[in-house]
């Protein structure tokens, strides 16, 4: 007899789903750049195509989980946070896998291997890096306690804490890029002008991934605070 | 008077039928909304559901029906101009009746959410305007129930609002949420069996016979409170708690002491739908039967007859057995997005809207009412995501339903006029 129900119909879906499933995509995608970074190293391209082709499916479910959400929010939808913090946050998240593509794309394509004398640095610079996303994980997924306590004080300063340890992480993958940057500074001279180049370009997005994690924990505090 | 005196026992044979359909639609369907929270947060089974429904619509519309009933019966149309020709108010409550039956079922058939006491006040203030001329109907009266219908998601809206907000002050920001839980909770137990009692001794117990001064209920609902609190208590020492590592604050658990709190607003919420939305079927009823009954006279003052409401509730209790089940099933299983916690806070809000509403003999609208509960929790931002469109909806119910029980209550008013002369 009854098809719809006013009342049933009047909750929504959620938007904190799609948005936590795509942070958790983002953050697998990212864990492939070790991986990927070390079967460079070790010359194997069979392997590391592999992990491109895994990077290139990670971030694409990302992306169907980003529509998925932008056509949640229609706007007669009512949300305990505001609107547009939450379309941003997406594309910010969204950015992070996206970098990991472009990363591995560009590595993939030229062949890229890094020498001998910048491997151990750099690969503790991609950990750090890939920390960042892992944490600015975590402190999403904080968010399903937050909505659960109405925005409770206790879990929005587990939040917050969270969000200072992304922080320092951060400044951690700053440190360790000036110390990359010098050391291929001073080889330069020993190795062809445009891989050069292109080694210069992949340390910065490498850098430019954890400052992305960190922009979805400040993100995440302009979401949580009002 | 002839009329009434040569076809009296049809008139209360027919207006039996009709209020026992008009309370079978509100069983089936209304009942819905009001379980729909308890069962959407998980915290009762629609089993459980379906048994509190019965047993607490039932006792709601026997116990504290009585005041609503007497404004549906005798608030709306004035009394005295309906004393030369009594035999038009029997037409009309009969015919209200038949119209807004049909009307409920035909809307409910397509999923429109209509609310039944729109229906039926619409459908006596229709008669009544058009059957009588304009003057039989107390506007002044009608004005108060349409005022009422805006002020009640309001104020169910705050008290939601105030509820919930309580909630997170002393429960979900302490540093140990679930002892908080097990401390307070108890206490909005007592809350809950002391507003339904109040309203029921104050407001509800005359037709049973028995008078109680406004100290005398003060104290049995202190003492009813306790006792329930009391129940509450042991039901709480009951639940196996389990330690999640994710959880680190323990917020499952807390939704757990919860679930038992839900079982008490379930009950309170259809005590509450019982005592106001009985009246909408049994209102018209009480009107037909007291004017047989006195051979034409018309005294709004007489007793509602004790069987009278308890055939309601008996119809409710029908409606919800063969049909209302379905509609809980569907409404509690779409509503996942709900935790006791805020479920709680929007029931008990409604409820006690709802119940006090009952008390002053004001026929409200549960769905709406719980609507604005539901927002209130929302705004206090307890709600992942609301769908405000649904409010649009439901104006546009409010603007249809009205005309469409009148329309129709006017086409049977002159039926009957015309079968019975």
């Amino acid at each position: 007899m009854v098809t719809s129900n006013p009342f049933s119909s009047m909750f929504g879906r959620s938007p904190f789903q799609p948005l936590l499933a795509h942070i958790v995509k983002a953050n697998e995608c990212a864990d492939q750049l070790l991986p990927f970074f070390e079967a460079t190293l070790a010359d194997d391209w069979v392997k590391a195509a592999e992990l491109r082709e895994n990077v290139t499916r990670l971030e694409h479910d990302a992306d169907t989980l980003k529509t998925e959400l932008r056509l949640n929010l229609p706007n007669t939808m009512f949300l305990p946070v505001s609107r547009s913090d939450l379309l941003d946050l997406i594309s910010v998240q969204d950015k992070i896998a996206n970098k990991v593509r472009d990363i591995t794309g560009i590595m993939m394509g030229r062949k890229m291997r890094v020498p001998d004398e910048l491997a151990e640095p750099m690969r503790d610079y991609i950990c750090t890096s890939v920390a960042c996303v892992a944490q600015a994980r975590q402190a999403l997924e904080e968010l399903k306690d937050l909505l659960e306590s109405g925005f409770g004080r206790n879990v929005a300063d587990v939040m917050h804490r969270m969000i200072r340890e992304l922080h320092i992480l951060e400044h951690q993958a700053d440190d360790q890029q000036v110390t990359i940057r010098r050391q291929l500074f001073a080889l330069e001279s020993q190795l062809p002008p445009v891989d050069v180049i292109f080694l210069y370009k992949i340390i910065e997005w490498v850098g430019e991934l954890s400052d992305r994690a960190e922009r979805v924990g400040s993100r995440l505090q302009i979401l949580t605070a009002r | 008077m002839l009329i009434i005196a040569q076809h009296g026992e049809i008139f209360i044979i027919l207006a039996c039928l009709f209020g026992f359909f008009m309370a079978w639609g509100v069983g089936a369907n209304d009942v819905a909304n009001a379980m729909g929270t308890s069962v959407g947060s998980k915290a009762i089974t629609i089993k459980q559901a379906i048994l509190i429904a019965v047993v607490f619509e039932f006792l709601g519309a026997w116990l504290a029906g009585g005041e609503v009933t007497a404004t549906i019966r005798g608030g709306i149309l004035d009394p005295v101009l309906l004393e030369a020709n009594p035999e038009l108010l029997v037409y009309g409550m009969l015919s209200a009746l038949l119209a807004a039956a049909i009307w409920l079922l035909i809307a409910s058939a397509r999923g429109w959410p209509v609310s039944t006491t729109h229906s039926i006040v619409g459908a006596i203030v229709g008669f009544g305007a058009v059957g009588l001329g304009v003057d039989a109907v107390a506007w002044g009266k009608v004005g108060q129930i349409a005022s009422s219908w805006l002020i009640s998601p309001l104020l169910a809206g705050t008290i939601a609002y105030v509820l919930f907000k309580s909630v997170q002050h002393l429960i979900f920001e302490s540093s140990d949420p679930l002892a908080a839980a097990k401390r307070y909770v108890p206490g909005y137990v007592f809350l809950v069996g002391f507003i339904v009692s109040m309203v029921t001794l104050t407001k509800g117990l005359s037709h049973v016979g028995l008078n109680l001064s406004f100290g005398q209920s003060l104290l049995l609902s202190i003492v009813l409170g306790i006792a329930i609190m009391g129940l509450g208590i042991v039901m709480q020492r009951r639940i196996k708690f389990e330690q999640n590592a994710n959880d680190h604050f323990g917020y499952a658990n807390v939704e757990r002491v919860f679930g038992v709190l839900m079982i008490f607003t379930a009950c309170a919420m259809a005590f509450a739908h019982g005592s106001n939305d009985v009246a909408n079927a049994v209102g018209p009823l009480a009107a037909v039967i007291s004017v047989v009954r006195s051979d034409g006279v018309i005294d709004s003052a007489a007793l509602v007859p004790w069987w009278v409401l308890m055939l309601g509730g008996a119809g409710i209790v029908v409606g919800l057995v063969t049909y209302g089940h379905r509609v809980i099933a569907t409404v509690g299983t779409g509503i996942t997005e709900l935790t006791p916690s805020r479920g709680f806070a929007a029931t008990l809000a409604a409820a006690s809207t709802v119940v006090l509403a009952s008390g002053t003999g004001l026929p409200i609208s549960t769905t709406h009412t719980l609507v604005g509960a539901v927002l209130g929790v929302g705004l206090a931002r307890g709600m992942a995501a609301l769908n405000l469109r649904v409010i649009g909806t439901i104006a546009i119910s409010w603007l249809i339903t009205l005309p469409a029980g009148a329309g129709l209550a006017i086409l049977f008013f002159f039926m009957f006029k015309g079968m019975f002369g």
